[in-house]
């Protein structure tokens, strides 16, 4: 039975591995009910496996995890009556239009078929699907179909979701519209688990954020404490020869702190959220006779918090080019 | 359809945040949907694929009609003495072959499933696990009725005019489907090991091409050598064909329809636990 735990998900040590790759290598979640989670990490480091697994969908070599108070391996199916997964390949079929889509799913919950009708007219006409309701999915821009795809997993009122990358491909705007209808599903207490590749993502939308990478946890902490260590953002210099970096180095070492050259020869940055102290710092090096190529100032990316936390740029796994999670697994 | 997906007049709506709010507040959870419903939930899925892919329907029906017409018309004199008389023999035969070949594609159309990612949806939901996989097969099993009635109405058109009537014709095409939903799990299970729908298609006919063509559909085995007739009367299709042949004839022998159930009822024992395993660890 649900114990009332006031943790969602609850994952200790899961382990998964296909053929020779740890893909997940003793992960460990807490998830605070009510809460968006964000899991980040590069393509292959072991996000929608650890997704996978915790959706029931597939079963852990190791470790244990409960989701709602439910064991993921003992009681599958109580998971899976309080969870929806929206898949990093959209879970809809190209093959049905969008209404049907969702009536299938809403008879599959045990709607009756007039209700379920009803549900998808009400939800076509929340996510800005009514105009293309009677066409088939496979003519839906990218937009659209993640749109159908989330109007897909609250057919029924999950408790918890699961979201795969949501936003991995998508344009600005539509990018946007996702954000939005993520935050209209917290507002109404879904917890969310979030995996991205996007730190802005995560900061967006998360209330605490786990950094995975090569299958393990390798950070954990609020938005804010994650960016603080690794500086909230950075100034990005590049100048016209690498013959003058170790000049600049030591500029913006004593204007801003820490420095780090960039594989890029003529490339460095420093960590820095003002922009005053910014605009001071190039001045410094213009001073120093520093000839600037460009310089930038922004939010850290996904490299920079992998190359502060690990020391390594953000590395897809061997093998794993082309992010197809099931054609990884078949294949094992 | 459309041929430019995704233009539209004007800024394209999005959702809107307050109703996707109300959306969400206002669904209590119904009961879990009954193994029944959940199949024939996924029946009626399959039905909706028959209307908007027609495309499937016809590479499996044009075949065996043009087998109909060449066999017919090119080889119906020789092997028969005429082509009226060949065609009371081989009618029967393509009607069991085209609804056979008809079952690659339910593995073909579960492999493409799975190379989607709509199979995750539907395996994280709450519902009864062999319902996506029966319920296809009931799906099925109506494009199996329509392959064969395609042919039967084509025979009945060159002049087909089988003994046992209209009755009889209906209990051939019940056991031809009975046979073919058991004959599908083998397709199935092969749709769920293989990489890619094509390779499903190319594996799946390799096996049924030669098993069909070397059963008495076409001809009569008695002039076959000695061993192939030996394999051709114990091939399952030439049982089931010639089981067929019997019930539109008003002949049938109740051992031929008998081993013909066995076949299916073994092949589903068989193969149906092992796709629904597969299927839980795809």
């Amino acid at each position: 039975m649900t114990t009332h735990s006031p943790l969602a998900i609850e994952a200790t040590g899961l382990v998964k591995s296909f053929g020779e790759t740890r893909a997940v290598d003793g992960v460990d979640l807490a998830v605070r009910s009510g809460s968006v989670y964000g899991v980040l990490g590069p393509n292959g480091a072991g996000k929608t496996t650890t997704i996978r697994m915790l959706a029931t969908l597939i079963r852990p070599d190791a470790g244990a995890a409960r989701v709602l108070g439910h064991d993921i391996v003992e009681e599958p199916d109580a998971v899976r009556g309080a969870v929806t997964l929206t898949g990093q390949l959209a879970s809809v079929d190209e093959d049905l239009t969008g209404r049907e889509n969702l009536i299938l799913i809403g008879r599959l919950l045990g709607l009756k078929r007039p209700a379920a009708k009803d549900r998808a007219a009400e939800l076509l006409e929340a996510f800005g699907l009514s105009e293309a309701a009677g066409r088939l999915v496979k003519t839906y821009s990218g937009g659209m179909r993640r749109r159908l795809d989330l109007a897909a997993s609250i057919v029924v009122t999950p408790r918890l979701m699961f979201l795969d990358e949501p936003t991995t491909g998508l344009d600005p705007r539509s990018r946007n519209q996702v954000w939005d209808i993520i935050r209209a599903l917290v507002a109404e207490g879904t917890t969310i688990l979030l995996c991205t590749q996007y730190l802005e993502e995560a900061d967006q939308l998360a209330d605490g954020i786990a950094v995975i990478d090569q299958g393990k946890v390798i950070a954990e902490g609020t938005p804010g404490q994650l960016k603080a260590s690794v500086g909230s953002g950075a100034l990005h210099v590049r100048l016209l020869g690498p013959e003058q970096r170790p000049e600049a180095a030591r500029v913006l070492e004593r204007e801003l702190g820490a420095v780090t050259l960039e594989p890029d020869p003529t490339a460095l940055s420093a960590s820095c959220s003002d922009a005053d102290r910014a605009a001071e710092a190039i001045a410094q090096l213009t001073r120093s006779g520093v000839r600037i190529a460009d310089f930038s100032l922004g939010q850290p990316s996904l490299d920079e918090v992998f190359l502060a936390l690990t020391g390594h740029a953000a590395q897809e796994a061997p093998g794993d080019e082309q992010p197809n999670p099931i054609e990884e697994e078949r294949a094992a | 359809m459309s041929a430019n997906p995704t233009t539209q007049a004007g800024p394209p709506p999005g959702a809107d945040a307050a109703a996707v709010r109300k959306a969400i507040s206002s669904t209590p959870r119904p009961p879990r949907a009954s193994a029944l419903s959940a199949a024939l939930t996924f029946g009626w899925r399959g039905m909706l694929k028959v209307k908007h892919v027609p495309e499937q329907l016809l590479d499996v029906t044009i075949t065996p009609v043009m087998f109909v017409l060449m066999f017919t018309y090119l080889f119906g004199g020789e092997v028969a003495g005429s082509t009226g008389a060949y065609l009371d023999y081989i009618l029967p035969g393509i009607l069991v072959m085209s609804v056979l070949f008809t079952t690659v594609y339910s593995g073909v159309a579960l492999n493409t499933d799975l190379t989607k990612g709509v199979v995750d949806r539907f395996r994280s939901l709450p519902i009864w696990r062999p319902a996506p996989l029966v319920g296809s097969l009931l799906g099925d099993s109506v494009r199996y009725l329509i392959a064969g009635t395609v042919i039967i109405v084509l025979g009945v058109i060159l002049g087909y005019r089988p003994d046992a009537g209209v009755g009889g014709v209906l209990a051939a095409l019940a056991l031809v489907v009975v046979f073919a939903f058991g004959l599908s799990w083998v397709f199935t299970t092969i749709g769920l090991v293989m990489r890619s729908p094509n390779a499903v298609m190319n594996a799946g006919f390799m096996g049924i091409f030669p098993l069909t063509f070397l059963s008495n559909v076409f001809v009569d085995p008695d002039t076959l050598p000695a061993g192939l007739e030996a394999f051709v009367d114990v091939n399952p299709i030439s049982i089931l064909a010639t089981a067929s042949r019997g019930l539109m004839d008003g002949n049938a022998q109740a051992g031929d329809i008998a081993i013909v159930l066995a076949v299916a009822a073994a092949l589903t024992a068989v193969f149906a636990p092992l796709t629904t395993r597969l299927y839980r660890k795809a």
